[in-house]
């Protein structure tokens, strides 16, 4: 079965932009990254989209369909009425480049300022040995696809663009969670408290634990649930429970 | 409009009816807030032997209604002349407020913030759960500890209520049988906490050297995963609870017997 359908897609670059409407030939089966496909190839050659794999695993589709952060190639059709009209638009908490492609650099940036995992003396690379059940949580995290949708979805930095040097969104709170609960790692003997530094360096207490990112997020991670959430307490516990704080005096005094 | 994004000047692009589920939340929570202040400031009909409204149990003063063996405890001797029911209702209101998930059903439902995912919210600022008094909401593991023994006192209502008016055991009614699913929803509601999972095994980092907390922390995150759905069956349960206490002790309902 084939159909027409209307699509309005944003057009423009830093200077300004706008919804242009366009029929489309649509048919069965097909996902809106087709439709995009199908646009640039017969009305607009010089449509500007990012992607690649099309099959949901490279992350460089991401766009707002319908007001919804998704991946374009895993958005069907048929999730639409023929007659409905279908809207485009780039990411909009990322500065536009042209058309459906945003400049995501936010989120390098982001990447770069969690500080890596750490070593655990004495043990030579090649030589790590974990059980199953001690990574097996933070392996849901290593689903990640790296889309961020999940950070263009939060509200933190997509309502409030002053908060983005203060947070580093989703995405980047989760990798801090999973590196605290790994099995092996030795950030704490240098002195740095993931958790803690979650809160302090990193934007923890933005999140208001809504779960927009958890909602959008195409590999259906529990964001919310699994990492933040967790890294709330993780951080309460150094922070603000007085049982763990008496402790880890004393227990600096005996060093 | 932020320089740099894309010149979109709609507050959403959304088709689908986002803004019911913050609706149908703040519709349900206003009910039950009205509800349970009426009901708290009252001070009357909330024991009917042997059944007692989960809202004034522990009963902490003086001119509480006397209850047959149950737990009114006069703690705070007769200077407390409101209604009792103020004493303890302090503890389940914090808790629920600090709740993970009732932070999120408020902050979507009343503050707007956001009032669904990809609608802008309508708020100049935002600076989170990092300042005062947001940051309390940190506090939610104490108030966790606090339920544990408020969830035990119910219980404890629930083992009365399986004796008659005379006080003789082996008696159910339909009172026993509502406050018996009271008592479960709450338990599972409250061991269902975020704060729970954390405490029991989720502060761990080796899973491997703590078998029986590992085993722990699959239950109570097996739980967490529906821990929307138990915040909403417990709230309701424990409402229809109340209610059917003060039915039953206002004369309005006869509380039927099963054996
Ligand atoms: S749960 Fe937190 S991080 Fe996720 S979208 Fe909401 S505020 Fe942002
Ligand atoms: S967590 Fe989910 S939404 Fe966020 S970048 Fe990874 S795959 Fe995308
Ligand atoms: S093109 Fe790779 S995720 Fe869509
Ligand atoms: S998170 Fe809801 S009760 Fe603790």
């Amino acid at each position: 079965m084939t159909h027409t359908a209307h699509f309005k897609v944003w057009r423009g670059d830093t200077d300004g932009g706008d919804l242009q409407d366009y029929e489309v030939e649509v048919n069965d089966g097909e996902v809106v990254l087709d439709i995009i496909h199908r646009l640039q190839a017969t009305q607009v050659a010089d449509l500007a989209v990012r992607w690649n794999c099309k099959a949901g695993k490279c992350g460089s589709c991401s766009a707002e369909v319908n007001g919804r952060p998704r991946l374009m190639c895993m958005t069907r059709m048929s999730v639409f009425e023929p007659d409905e009209t279908v809207t485009v638009t780039p990411l909009r908490t990322f500065p536009v480049i042209r058309d459906l492609v945003t400049d995501v650099s936010f989120n390098y940036d982001k990447a770069r300022q969690v500080p890596a995992f750490v070593p655990p003396k004495g043990v030579p690379a090649g030589e790590y040995r974990m059980q199953q059940v001690d990574v097996e949580r933070s392996q849901e995290f290593r689903k990640c696809i790296e889309c961020f949708l999940c950070q263009d979805t939060c509200h933190v930095v997509r309502d409030h663009e002053e908060n983005k040097t203060s947070f580093a969104g989703p995405r980047f709170l989760m990798r801090i969670a999973e590196l605290d609960m790994h099995p092996l790692d030795a950030a704490a003997d240098q002195g740095l408290v993931r958790s803690a530094s979650a809160q302090e360096d990193h934007g923890l207490g933005y999140c208001n634990i809504t779960k927009c990112c958890t909602e959008i997020c195409p590999e259906h991670i529990q964001i919310t649930d699994n990492a933040l959430i967790p890294l709330k307490e993780r951080a309460i516990d150094r922070k603000y429970d007085p049982l763990v704080w008496l402790g880890s005096k004393i227990r600096r005094r005996q060093d | 409009m932020t320089p740099g994004r894309a010149a979109i000047s709609a507050r959403h692009l959304r088709t689908d009816r986002w803004w019911l589920s913050p609706l149908v939340t703040a519709v349900a929570l206003t009910i039950f807030i009205i509800y349970a202040t009426w009901r708290a400031f009252a001070n009357g009909d909330y024991y009917s032997t042997p059944y007692v409204s989960p809202l004034y149990s522990p009963c902490l003063a003086s001119n509480c209604t006397p209850m047959d063996g149950g737990a009114d405890w006069h703690l705070f001797g007769s200077w407390w002349g409101l209604s009792p029911a103020l004493l303890v209702l302090v503890f389940p209101l914090g808790f629920r407020l600090t709740c993970y998930y009732y932070r999120k059903a408020y902050y979507r439902g009343f503050w707007a913030s956001p009032p669904a995912c990809a609608v802008a919210e309508p708020h100049a600022k935002y600076t989170g759960e990092t300042r005062f008094p947001l940051v309390m909401q940190n506090v939610h593991r104490y108030f966790f500890y606090l339920a544990l023994p408020v969830a035990g006192i119910l219980t404890y209502d629930v083992v009365l209520a399986f004796r008659d008016e005379s006080g003789a055991w082996g008696h159910a009614g339909l009172g026993t049988l509502v406050l018996l699913l009271n008592i479960v929803l709450i338990w599972a509601y409250t061991l269902s906490c975020h704060s729970c999972r954390h405490i029991i095994g989720g502060k761990l980092r080796h899973f491997s050297a703590h078998p029986v907390r590992y085993r722990l922390w699959g239950w109570v995150g097996a739980l967490n995963g529906r821990h929307m759905l138990l915040a909403w069956s417990s709230l309701i349960s424990v409402g229809v609870a109340d209610l059917y206490v003060y039915l039953v002790a206002s004369g309005a309902f006869d509380d039927p017997r099963f054996f």
